[in-house]
């Protein structure tokens, strides 16, 4: 962990209450896709624990979703402003047992950390597929991306407005993959956890006290016991989440 | 040159910044980001006789300059941080630490008090009989005199360490419980546990604690904090840990000048990690702008000698 203070490059809209801020500064401590931010905003007491989208030449990528009046203050800030941020914090995804066709599911406001995750697979050789799963066509973002990548990419909408029809557990029967990868709500875990053929790896959602494992604010039972979904996650073993204790 | 030493019932810190019980953990955490040796002691997690869970989540939540948290003393038992987390301590602090501890029943404080009795690193017993956030036990012995005593009387019982308990502000009068444990034996007092509060989501229409309430602590809480210590510096001839909004070497001096002789930092430690070793670097200049040689001097400074029964 590395506390550090980032400039704002760029803090666009990107689809409805969506925003992508590009930032700054002195990002050695993220190293990992999968790892979180914890950000200082002016105003309030706690920090905002936000998914890192990118992380490249000096340059960190947040997409955020603005679900309250911290991510509005956010949504409203300017490029050279500055921001406070703890960097490096949870564990992120680990490559190694991806098998050569990965699939990322993305749900929504789950998306974001799945891009650097696709970039970090296909680096190491491998072959990812993506499903990206909204609620409507205005909330549909990072599709380009995505593709720029060169990864297969489908987008499913809940009301049908783009791509294919449904949630990404229909898109999910129609292909084959070696492992998975997951960020989403918790109601896509379940889905997800039920219709996977194989095992895979989810990134966690929690309200949190510090970020860094000192508070116990975002605990979370597991089968391997008791963790903190900031620093022993918050990429858990789908096999070793205990879905009856969760909502 | 400032002498920042304090003493705590013949333990002497290096300084008084002590971070709070909850906001520390064991330590461990803050000892990756730095040398945690600076600190006065540290106060650890609140430790019961079984490991424990803690409530449901979501356990925090946001707060006009503060937050609650409803944490429900989650810990792993006496007996794994006795085997476990103090070896693993030991390592990375070199100074005796404040034990915390909870529970359930008269019997379980003086069982994990007992059990720490023996173990060199401790060097006092910070007795919770304040935590809001469990049902049965915790607070409901801290908003009593009677069962307060009651509890000093038994942790007293089993240990030659001193002894301070930990005072919830929920309550009418924290002086009546602050001379109940002194009678009872208490060496000294901590306050003040977090003030009971909610937040409710707009959108989900419902509490945003799953708990529905949880304890408030932050910058919010120091001007009632500070009022306590005050109160109950005047009331009882004990000293006083003070904590409560705590972040700022300046807060520490208007902590001391209540009464307090050593001050806790709680919440400002999950927001700024570094904050306790940012104060106590801070403290030498803070001092000195304010004209102050000995930080012992200030202990109770506002009360321009109208402590009642105070021998010093």
């Amino acid at each position: 962990m590395k506390q550090i203070v980032a400039v704002v490059e760029k803090n666009r809209l990107l689809a409805r209450d969506t925003y992508e801020m590009t930032l700054s500064g002195d990002f050695c401590a993220v190293t990992t896709p999968g790892q979180f931010v914890d950000v200082k905003l002016d105003g309030y007491f706690l920090r905002r624990p936000i998914s890192v989208c990118d992380c490249r030449d000096g340059r960190l990528v947040l997409i955020y979703k603005v679900v309250g009046s911290g991510t509005e203050t956010m949504s409203r800030m300017n490029t050279g402003e500055k921001l406070d941020l703890l960097t490096g914090l949870g564990n992120g995804f680990d490559t190694a047992p991806s098998g050569n066709e990965p699939l990322l599911i993305g749900g929504g406001a789950g998306v974001p950390p799945l891009y650097w995750l696709a970039r970090r697979l296909t680096e190491e050789g491998k072959n990812p597929r993506v499903i990206l799963g909204f609620r409507t066509s205005d909330d549909v973002f990072y599709e380009k991306e995505f593709r720029a990548l060169a990864v297969p990419v489908t987008v499913a909408t809940e009301n049908g407005s783009y791509g294919v029809k449904g949630f990404v557990t229909d898109a999910m029967t129609a292909v084959s993959y070696s492992y998975y990868y997951a960020c989403g709500p918790m109601p896509m875990f379940r889905a997800v956890h039920d219709t996977a053929r194989t095992e895979g790896q989810m990134s966690f959602e929690e309200r949190m006290g510090c970020g860094f494992g000192a508070c116990m604010g975002c605990s979370c039972r597991t089968l391997t016991g008791s963790k903190r979904l900031c620093k022993d996650g918050p990429v858990l073993l789908s096999k070793e989440v205990l879905w009856q204790t969760q909502e | 040159m400032a002498d920042t030493r304090v003493s705590l019932s013949g333990w002497t810190l290096d300084n008084p910044v002590i971070p709070a019980s909850g906001t520390f953990g064991y330590g461990l955490e803050f000892a990756e980001l730095y040398d945690i040796d600076c600190l006065g002691t540290f106060s650890f997690k609140g430790t019961t006789l079984e490991p424990r869970f803690g409530n449901p989540t979501p356990r925090i939540a946001e707060c006009p300059a503060g937050m609650l948290n409803s944490v429900g003393l989650q810990n792993p038992g006496v007996e794994s941080v006795i085997a476990e987390t103090l070896p693993a301590l030991k390592k990375v602090f070199h100074k005796k630490v404040i034990a915390n501890v909870s529970g359930f029943s008269v019997d379980e404080y003086a069982a994990v008090c007992a059990r720490l009795d023996r173990e060199e690193q401790v060097g006092l017993l910070e007795v919770n009989v304040s935590c809001p956030n469990v049902r049965h036990g915790g607070m409901s012995f801290g908003t009593t005199p009677e069962a307060a005593a009651e509890v000093t009387r038994a942790v007293k019982a089993v240990t030659r360490k001193p002894v301070y308990i930990k005072l919830s502000p929920n309550v009418t009068d924290i002086v009546a419980v602050a001379v109940a444990c002194e009678k009872a034996g208490a060496d000294g007092l901590s306050l003040i546990n977090t003030l009971l509060g909610m937040r409710i989501d707009l959108r989900r229409r419902r509490p945003v604690i799953a708990n529905t309430m949880g304890g408030l602590s932050g910058r919010a809480i120091f001007p009632v904090a500070l009022r306590m210590v005050y109160q109950v510096y005047e009331a009882v001839d004990l000293p006083v840990m003070g904590m409560g909004g705590v972040a700022s070497a300046e807060d520490v001096l208007e902590m001391m000048l209540a009464g307090a002789t050593a001050v806790q930092i709680g919440a400002a430690n999950l927001t700024d990690p570094y904050v306790c070793r940012d104060v106590v670097r801070d403290l030498p200049a803070v001092m000195e702008k304010y004209g102050v040689t000995n930080l012992t001097d200030m202990i109770g400074g506002a009360h321009h000698g109208q402590r009642r029964h105070h021998s010093l």
